[in-house]
Order: structure tokens, then sequence, then C-alpha cells
């Protein structure tokens, strides 16, 4: 299992590393990770223990966790092709009343109006080409903005009955 | 956890049983050897059994996509045994459940095979 202290790390909001906490809004996690198929892990375990600690259930947390996984395989795989010179950025942050992931890589970038539709009868049999259907079908938000070079995926899921919901709970 | 394949043979059918992930890497590569190698020799009848197996990524999908086609262009079938709900949910959202021939029952499924 891929240990995160290998990478860059950044925390803050919480003043600790421990993730699972009992408030977390106003925590971030920022991760500067290798294009490798061990990032992919990292931010997939990362991601796990973020959205347990921001208050998802069980079906919700393995969402996520698929989300982000497809979205860091997207940055490692397509984006930068697994070259040891680019790097994947990989942020978690708990707003207010979302858990916000923010995915960044170096590649060629990635045009949102140029993706197949992977439910068409002619490419239902395709091997790839589920990524970001995925991501989009398991988040509540995804943004997707083209950095020139690089690719920046931004995945929202909002936490139920969280502040933004409830605003007399947060004050 | 990694994945494991071992395969056995009923009444002619091969059935490949998975454990673990079948993710992006080992997981997909291994189940893409498995089918290629049991084709290669000259098996046309293959059941995956994928009772233990309690992840899938798209990379994962498109090795079951690959060897589905793989098999049926060999003039073979490859069906699927023993969805975990996880596994059921994801080839549902991607319309692929209705591609696959999907048993729940080893026994009923081997007999399904022409």
């Amino acid at each position: 299992m891929a240990s995160l202290p290998r990478h860059r790390r950044h925390s803050s909001g919480g003043g600790s590393d421990r993730l699972a906490t009992t408030n977390m809004v106003g925590k971030r996690v920022t991760l500067t990770l290798d294009s490798t198929l061990d990032s992919v892990n990292s931010a997939e375990e990362s991601a796990t223990r973020f959205a347990a600690g921001a208050g998802f259930d069980e079906d919700e947390i393995a969402r996520i966790s698929m989300a982000v996984r497809e979205a860091t395989i997207n940055a490692v795989l397509h984006g930068n092709a697994y070259d040891p010179a680019k790097k994947v950025g990989f942020q978690l942050e708990r707003t207010r009343d979302s858990m916000v992931i923010t995915i960044t890589d170096q590649g060629q970038g990635l045009d949102p109006n140029k993706i197949p539709d992977p439910l068409a009868p002619e490419n239902l049999l395709k091997q790839s080409g589920r990524g970001i259907f995925l991501i989009r079908a398991f988040m509540d938000e995804v943004q997707i903005r083209q950095l020139h070079p690089g690719t920046e995926l931004k995945l929202i899921k909002h936490v139920p009955g969280a502040a933004g919901d409830n605003k007399e709970a947060s004050q | 956890m990694s994945m494991k394949a071992n395969t056995r043979q009923v009444n002619g059918v091969m059935i490949v049983d998975l454990s673990g992930r079948i993710t992006l890497g080992e997981g997909s590569v291994i189940l893409r050897d498995t089918v290629r190698d049991l084709v290669g020799k000259g098996n046309k009848k293959i059941l995956l059994n994928l009772g233990e197996v309690n992840y899938i990524d798209s990379s994962g999908i498109g090795e079951l996509v690959s060897a589905f086609t793989t098999v049926r262009n060999q003039g073979g079938e490859l069906k699927l045994l023993n969805l975990t709900k996880k596994v059921h949910d994801l080839l549902q959202i991607t319309k692929l459940y209705t591609v696959f021939d999907v048993k729940d029952d080893e026994t009923a499924a081997i007999k399904s095979y022409k």
C-alpha cells in the first residue's frame, strides 16, 4: 500500500494530519503526486479517509472514492502519460456544505466538448472512455477546466444536512 | 487487495473464479492474460465468477468488455456469474448489464452454454 509521506503534503485548517475530525469545515489537504499508479491508489485512499471524516455514509464514500480514482487515472494516464517530469496536483477540501476535490495534470488538455458518450451504441463495446462518465454519475457537480497546458477537474459532493442545507445549524 | 484468478473446468465450461479488485494495473492484466490464455487453448465456453470481486474501476470494466469481444470473435461465449451489488450497479450505469449474459446460479449457467 502506498503511503502518503512519500509525496509532498500540506495540510491546513485543522492544524493536524488526522483526517477523521468531527468538525472538518475548512479542512484542506494538498498533495503533489508523481504520475504513477501508486499515486492513483494514494489519492483514492486519501479521499476515502477524508470523505469518512466529512460525514458521508458508506455508499457515498464508495462513490466519491471511485470518482477520485477515475479522475486521478485520467490525470496520470491520459493527461501526464506516466511522464515522470509531470506532476498531478491533488487537493481535498471540506467547505461549509461540500467536499471538493481538485485534480490537475500537466498534459495536452481535455476538451470537455469532445468526450464521446460511452452509452452510445457505437461506443458501448469500446474498452475505454467511461472514466469521466462515471465521475459525473457519482458526484453532484463536475467542472472541467483547460489549463493550457493541462486539465483541472473539480469534483463536488454536497454533505447531507451540512451548513449549506441548514444555515441555522452553522450559526 | 490484489486480484486472483483460479480456473477450473466443469462439463466443458471453463470457470474463472476471480477475487479482489479488477482495476488499472495488475488486476486488469491478470484478467486479460487469463482470458487470452483460455481462448488461445481453444476454449470457447468461459464463465467469469465475480462473486468475490468487491471493486472494479473503468479499466476493469474495459477489460470485461474486451474479454467479452475477444471470446465472441473466436466464436465463443463469455458469461458472468455472481455479480456483487457494486459490480451489478456499475454494469447497470454503463448499460453493459444487457450486453453481458449475467447468471446467478453456477449449475444453470453451465447448462446455458450451447
